[in-house]
């Protein structure tokens, strides 16, 4: 995983609450296998007219917040489906960073697995950043080891983030990896619950080992 | 001294904890994994690129639901994109040695459906599948909840899962239900008062005389939307109305009676402690219907669309305005004189047997409004066969229903089953999202009943005074 250390990038107010993960990535393009390329379907309903030209009210598809890698947005972003296609679209778009008073929790989890920093930070503090991003290019700068975003014009605030989570988006973990040292532990659980512990030896497919 | 009284929560979580190793998440075990054609080929891709295996394909089940043509299953699949999906997660559950229900299976479904049915889904049990409704499984007393693709890929590989430990919710409902009145209405009413992000960070565990009164399915209806009040589980404790649904199912336990003595172990301790607490009462139940763009967004079938300025947050206000501007709805129109184009009744949430008696009984000896284009998608093969046997496909179709084969369908319109830009539809399903059911499709949840009522009258109707014929 790509790993997360201090970011700073262009911000983008995406000014609505409950921002549903259909929005984010429409159905349509869920059929495909790969977890590449849904960069280009991004908010797809929201950008494109109902004739298929790209709507020039919708906030990111406005030139003055072309190339913005940080996304501001209102309450319960991310909420409804599942799929992480919505991180993995708004990443491969170029977002680093999404800010908002409050996120979904699968979606919020669905962030971390891929070197993407979810920020929560109270209404208020968003209120003022949405109102500093009104004038853009507005630029702010995250440091995830100081858990501290900041702006040029004296906007500071220190972020809270589970320490685990932290610890892994500095160092870009695998997180199977991770959990594949304890595998001990586990197959003692299995033991323990009446369950045969599998072969340990690693190949690829099951039927093929 | 006597034992700490625990939550059916805490009970299914300290069992299920495999270690917390220092400054990291618990690491959670993974009874059960279900898994999908959509959510699942980015998985398989990274267990094949590093080389792992799945540790325990006997406990992972699969079956292609989402993007599945629900018509003649004999045909090929036309969209080749679709094909593929579904030909990779065959593929893979070959490669990887999985137990597949396939679309020529008599048992393939919406894996919500067949969970249970046949009996994967268990009390106590830690169930997960990468999408957001698998807390229907919560009603037979199981943790179970959605992950993203990566997570999936993680229980693939490990059989287990990072968690932090949730915090716990009761929803106590007392009071019953009024006749006539549904599950969907009562987690509808419940979701409005919650908000869609109430639930937010908890497992909600629904208690009370109202939720004890309601069925195995009902059950899985309420638990079902729990995501649609932000909480990623829902669950009930098990009782005697889950074991008689299980027993004799084609997965339990072959000692049943020995499984049941631990089962009856799980509901939570007299005196155990839920981090928040909220009481409502069944009776104020109405029948229900969304007239926004998230299930919180909901009114009782006798009101009127809301004045978004009188809604109680900004973010409802905004929410509210733009929601009303997509679904073509001016506010103080009353819910009864809104007019439909399309009926879908189907979806994890209210696709089962009693689902489809419930419509059925309110079909029966009517015609389909000559406005209205509706449909009928049972949730499993089963599902399908049983309503075919007790004769409700006929009541359906010779009314002018279209009758189906089994999938998600129109809940969320991967297939072709989609409304056109505009439509509104009276829908059975869990989410009025904007073109959740189509680009520009306008969705008002409401229950099977309810549903069907529409599709007869071509308008909302009060249920309650409908004439069974």
């Amino acid at each position: 995983m790509q790993p997360f250390t201090t970011h700073t990038g262009c911000v983008v107010p995406l000014d609505r609450a409950n921002v549903d993960t259909d929005q984010i990535i429409p159905k349509q393009f869920l059929k495909r296998i790969e977890r590449t390329g849904f960069g280009e379907f991004l908010f797809f309903d929201w950008r494109c007219l109902a004739d298929g030209s790209s709507n020039p009210d919708f906030e990111l598809n406005k030139p003055e917040y072309k190339g913005a890698s940080i996304l501001l947005a209102r309450r319960n972003f991310g909420c409804g489906s599942s799929r992480e296609h919505a991180p993995w679209a708004l990443a491969d778009y170029g977002f680093r960073v999404v800010i908002a008073p409050t996120f979904a929790d699968i979606f919020f989890s669905n962030c971390f697995q891929n070197g993407m920093l979810p920020i929560q930070l109270d209404e208020q503090h968003v209120d003022e950043l949405f109102q500093r991003a009104a004038r853009p290019p507005y630029r702010l700068h995250i440091d995830l080891h100081a858990c501290r975003l900041s702006d040029d014009a004296g906007f500071a605030q220190p972020f809270a983030i589970d320490a685990f989570r932290r610890t892994c988006l500095l160092a870009g973990t695998d997180s199977i990896g991770l959990s594949l040292e304890h595998i001990d532990q586990i197959a003692a659980w299995e033991t323990a619950h009446g369950l045969t512990a599998p072969l340990l030896d690693s190949t690829l497919g099951n039927s093929q080992r | 001294m006597p034992a700490t009284p625990r939550t059916l929560l805490e009970k299914i979580w300290e069992d299920h904890l495999v270690c917390a190793p220092d400054g990291q998440q618990p690491i959670l075990y993974v009874d059960r994994h279900l898994v999908h054609e959509v959510t699942s080929p980015q998985a398989f891709a990274g267990l094949r690129a590093a080389g792992r295996r799945i540790r325990r394909p006997e406990a992972t089940f699969a079956t292609p639901d989402h993007n599945v043509p629900t018509t003649d299953r004999r045909l090929p699949i036309v969209d080749a994109i679709s094909k593929q999906q579904i030909d990779t997660l065959r593929t893979n559950c070959q490669d990887f040695g999985v137990r597949l229900f396939d679309l020529d299976d008599a048992d393939q479904g919406i894996v919500h459906v067949i969970g249970p049915e046949l009996g994967i889904t268990q009390p106590g049990m830690t169930i997960v599948c990468g999408d957001s409704h698998t807390a229907t499984h919560g009603a037979l007393g199981a943790l179970a909840f959605g992950i993203g693709t990566s997570e999936v890929e993680h229980v693939l590989a490990t059989q287990t899962l990072r968690q932090s430990k949730p915090r716990s919710f009761e929803v106590r409902v007392n009071g019953s239900l009024h006749a006539g009145i549904t599950a969907k209405d009562l987690v509808l009413f419940l979701i409005g008062k919650l908000s869609t992000e109430g639930g937010t960070g908890f497992v909600i565990e629904y208690t009370g005389p109202c939720i004890r009164a309601l069925s195995m399915e009902e059950r899985m209806t309420v638990c079902n939307m729990s995501i649609e009040a932000g909480a990623r589980a829902g669950m009930i404790a098990p009782d005697s109305v889950t074991f008689d649904y299980l027993r004799g199912r084609d997965f339990v336990p072959a000692d049943f009676e020995a499984a049941v003595a631990g089962w009856k172990l799980l509901p939570s301790d007299s005196g155990a402690v839920y981090d928040r607490v909220e009481i409502f009462n069944g009776e104020q139940v109405v029948p229900q219907v969304t007239w926004g763009t998230n299930p919180a967004q909901v009114v009782g079938i006798d009101g009127a669309v809301p004045d978004p300025a009188e809604l109680a947050t900004p973010s409802d206000r905004e929410s509210g305005a733009r929601a009303l501007e997509y679904m073509g709805l001016s506010s103080g129109r009353k819910i009864v004189d809104i007019r439909l184009d399309r009926v879908f009744i189907g979806s994890c949430t209210n696709s089962r047997i009693e689902d489809l008696r419930a419509a059925a009984a309110v079909v029966r000896g009517y015609q389909v409004s000559p406005n209205v284009a509706a449909m009928v998608v049972p949730g499993s093969g089963r599902v399908k066969r049983q309503a075919e046997q007790e004769g409700l496909a006929r009541v359906f179709t010779e009314a002018g229903f279209e009758w189906r084969e089994a999938g998600c369908s129109m809940c969320l319109g991967m297939n072709p089953d989609t409304l056109a830009p505009g439509e509104r539809c009276a829908s059975t399903s869990n989410r009025n999202f904007e073109g959740r059911q189509g680009k520009g499709g306008r969705t008002h949840l409401v229950s099977p009943a309810m549903a069907a009522a529409a599709a007869i009258s071509g308008c909302f109707v009060d249920i309650r005074q409908w004439h069974y014929r």
